[in-house]
């Protein structure tokens, strides 16, 4: 049998995987978190300065690249094994801490609490992650072994239980993969939430010699970062899902494409793939079985419309990434005319756990029309930004509060944009909604591909949704009429708002033709590019109204409806910080040696406001800009 | 009643010539979308580089757009003659590679500065001013997002997310990323570059001097 045969070679994988993991963890082990945000972070220099003090000192230790461990705030990130302690990771680790960690900790024995964020082993000394809130709410299961594994080591996977679900799929036939894929309600994580296991069952039964897999790493949300992180941190963990996805359909042939924005992730997936290859899990005749598959990469040049499945083969098929109708759809007519299943990075991550753990595992976490998680990057106003992984059914106000930590500076929450350019605007009313597909659907936003951005009361919600629709109406691929001129004219009407030239009747307009344009446009751009208008134009009409009737911005952002105004009462004589952080010299010292701004030579830039020393705080934010010359007036 | 619909007709009909009219001058535009002058002696380098690629590269339509990439990797942009020369070579009309090169955002048909300045325009970053940024380069470089300085010093261009959005606004410069910036800090940016040419500058005629002073002796 030629299972048994596949389950032997695998064990041996396996065997010698935990050996050389096992050896590596008996000396010290640092971890660096070298994923693309890290390194923005500077943990490049990090590094060097660990491993020229680990060698300066002489010391058995090795330090090893990981990937992202979702603590963006807390970049740069290390954690360092050391035998006889719990293994502590610590944040915001620059040259100096690097130095003294090594010195103090590697040395000396002295775990230097005060600078660990959190321990990753029940101990007696420091608390782990489920003494946190965060760590209450947060179930990771495609993000678990992120950051912890080494990428660019196919063994480190091997060793945390990988590619056993692939093993285990060459025991059973393709049906019953299918089977427990629709059985366990996978619903597709690029955002319209799909059930996967249709999409398979479609594709396996259509009839044809040749079929592909593609999987889909286009991710162009401005904001989202999940599926880099996760092709950075894990590639393994893709890699297997999308071969066992081709074992269930038939396909010969895979296709990951990523953009190519996205360097680093581009090259661990090909260092992936060359190692799988080297292991046999991947190329002619996988683990010994009759299976035959090989993946190719394919860097997209940067279309965000390009995340639709058939405007995707088309950039693959070297034509402009434009949607086409549907159906057919791409299951049965896709790349080269040939059936193609396409899914999208969180999908495929899931499959593995879905094989090795089992059907009734998935569906006992989340709702029971949404099982499994939803991994969120959060950024904006909130403490903890990040990426995190909770369980569908999650509230808004869990997720905010509890693992984001709430928003800082003692600021006042608005309104959290879920879904980025696709999706919506949702107040604190909203907040107790649970996340799931439908909710969040029922709400006015989507699920999307996982963006979650926290918006504070400095905000202004009618430049957010000019924002997106900006971004929206650049990347549409001028198809659909509706969609090409449509949000044209909706950006023209928002841009009039914001500049206090509005008028009342533009928001019905604007509500009419945001319906129309996703009546009228054939794929996903075009279908949810209204939504951030539609749903700002539903929660925080006030808003829009006073921009429109008092031609003042609430949020104090909107540039054309502001002025800045020097407090003469607060301005010191003594000091011109204020006139050097000027970009256009617009600030001038007075007569009497205080300070006021040129207005016709002001662009807004906010420098002098940061400039102003605390124990003046003399720069004010007016609007509408009137205010100004008012208050100049009143001076004399 | 009829005579409605005659006005609306003609207007219909003026519209269309309007728009059939602005298509043409887009199309014109298209040449005029090459902004900058190829220097002297460049064309031979383009032709010979892209040679070098489509010979060692599948030219088949499909793939298409990773030789558009791997053109772009060699020179940094896809200039006028290298997308005509992938053109003839695949057989297809020029005017369907430039579509793809205008299409996609990470294609360029302007040679990138020397210090290629990005800014990013994440959700993050524009909340918190990254558009005040973008303002303060152009207003300095005196260039708009998407151009080359004359010079080819400096490129200025928008970018969605570079995923660092706890240090917003960030401006990439090369593959150097810089955070949290200000409009004063942009100054300080441009002023270190310049400084550091003049140094380089100064450097090479140094050594051009100590060169011509070991000839004479």
């Amino acid at each position: 049998m030629s299972s048994d045969k596949s389950a032997e070679k695998y064990l041996n994988l396996k065997t010698k995987a935990k050996e050389k993991m096992e050896s590596l963890n008996e000396k010290t082990v640092v971890m660096v978190g070298a994923a693309t945000c890290g390194k923005a972070a500077g943990v490049i220099d990090t590094r060097e300065a660990l491993k020229d003090e680990i060698e300066k000192k002489g010391i058995d230790a090795q330090v090893v690249e990981v990937g992202c461990m979702g603590f963006c705030y807390a970049e740069p990130i290390v954690v360092i094994s050391k035998p006889g302690f719990p293994s502590l990771c610590y944040g915001s680790v620059d040259e100096g801490l690097a130095v003294r960690l090594v010195e103090d900790y590697l040395v000396n024995d002295d775990p230097c609490f005060e600078y660990a964020l959190v321990a990753l082993e029940p101990n007696d000394y420091f608390p782990v992650f489920t003494d946190f809130p965060r760590g209450v709410y947060e179930k990771k299961i495609i993000l678990e072994q992120c950051g912890f594994i080494d990428p660019e080591d196919i063994d480190h996977y091997l060793a945390e239980d990988g590619y056993e679900a692939l093993a285990k799929t060459f025991e059973i036939q393709p049906e019953e993969v299918i089977e427990s894929i629709k059985e366990s309600k996978l619903r597709g994580r690029g955002g319209a939430g799909f059930p996967a296991g249709i999409k398979w069952d479609v594709c396996s039964k259509a009839q044809d010699d040749s079929k592909y897999v593609i999987c889909n790493a286009d991710e162009g949300d401005p904001g989202a970062f999940m599926d880099r992180s996760i092709l950075e941190s894990n590639p393994h963990q893709v890699i297997e899902g999308l071969i066992i996805s081709a074992y269930a359909v038939g396909a010969s042939k895979g296709y990951i494409y990523v953009r190519s924005e996205y360097p680093q992730a581009v090259r661990r997936v090909e260092t992936a793939l060359e190692q799988a290859r080297e292991k046999g899990l991947l190329g002619d005749s996988i683990l010994e079985t009759d299976f035959s598959f090989d993946i190719e990469i394919f860097e997209g040049s940067g279309a965000f419309v390009c995340g639709e499945e058939t405007a995707l083969i088309n950039s693959m098929e070297g034509i402009m990434g434009v949607p086409e109708h549907r159906p057919p759809f791409p299951a049965s007519y896709g790349f080269r005319g040939k059936p193609t299943l396409i899914n999208n990075v969180k999908t495929l991550s899931y499959v593995p756990h879905i094989i090795r753990k089992g059907v009734e595992w998935f569906k006992s976490i989340g709702t029971s029309d949404s099982p499994g998680t939803a991994v969120f990057a959060l950024v904006g106003k909130v403490e903890y930004t990040g990426l995190v992984e909770v369980p569908m059914g999650t509230s808004l106000r869990n997720l905010i509060y509890d693992v984001g930590g709430g928003v800082p500076d003692e600021k006042d929450f608005k309104a959290v944009q879920i879904g980025g350019p696709s999706g919506g605007c949702l107040p604190e009313s909203a907040l107790d909604i649970p996340i799931d597909f439908d909710s969040l659907h029922e709400a006015g936003a989507i699920m999307g591909s996982g963006g979650l951005v926290v918006l504070n009361e400095d905000d202004c919600m009618v430049e957010i949704a000019r924002y997106f629709l900006d971004f929206t109406q650049k990347e549409s691929c001028g198809k659909c009429t509706f969609c090409r001129l449509g949000t044209k004219h909706m950006l023209d009407m928002l841009g009039e708002i914001t500049r206090g030239e509005g008028e009342l009747n533009h928001l019905d307009t604007l509500r009419e033709l945001g319906e129309d344009i996703k009546k009228g446009s054939l794929c996903g751009l075009g279908k949810t590019a209204p939504n951030p208008v539609l749903t700002t134009l539903r929660y925080f009409k006030d808003e829009y109204e006073a921009h429109i009737k008092e031609k003042r911005c609430p949020a104090l952002m909107c540039m054309h409806l502001l002025g800045f105004y020097i407090i003469p009462e607060r301005c010191s004589k003594f000091c011109s910080a204020c006139v050097g952080s000027c970009p256009t010299e617009a600030i001038y010292t007075r007569d009497d040696q205080l300070k006021a701004i040129d207005q016709e030579k002001c662009v807004k830039c906010n420098s002098c406001l940061f400039a102003c020393p605390p124990e003046f705080y003399a720069v004010e934010k007016l609007s509408p800009a009137e205010l100004v010359e008012e208050r100049e007036r009143e001076q004399g | 009643m009829l005579r409605r619909n005659i006005d609306v007709f003609e207007e219909c009909k003026n519209k269309a010539l309007l728009k059939f009219v602005i298509m043409l001058g887009e199309l014109n535009c298209v040449k005029e979308m090459f902004l900058l002058e190829l220097l002297e002696g460049e064309k031979e380098f383009i032709l010979e580089q892209v040679s070098e690629i489509l010979k060692n590269n599948r030219t088949e339509r499909e793939n298409l757009v990773p030789l558009l990439q791997k053109v772009q990797g060699v020179l940094g942009y896809l200039p006028e003659p290298a997308i005509e020369k992938i053109a003839k070579t695949i057989d297809i009309p020029a005017v369907d590679v430039f579509g793809l090169a205008t299409f996609y955002n990470q294609l360029r048909l302007n040679p990138p500065g020397k210090y290629q300045i990005k800014v990013c325009m994440g959700t993050a970053c524009h909340m918190i001013g990254g558009q005040i940024i973008l303002e303060s380069f152009e207003r300095r470089l005196d260039i708009v997002e998407g151009e080359t300085t004359p010079d080819r010093k400096y490129s200025l261009e928008r970018v969605a997310c570079v995923g660092c959005c706890a240090i917003a606004p960030v401006v990439v410069v090369n593959e150097f990323i810089e955070g949290s910036l200000t409009p004063t800090r942009v100054d300080g940016i441009l002023l270190q570059f310049d400084g550091d040419d003049q140094e380089e500058e100064a450097g090479e005629q140094e050594q051009e001097q100590e060169s011509e002073g070991g000839q004479d002796s």
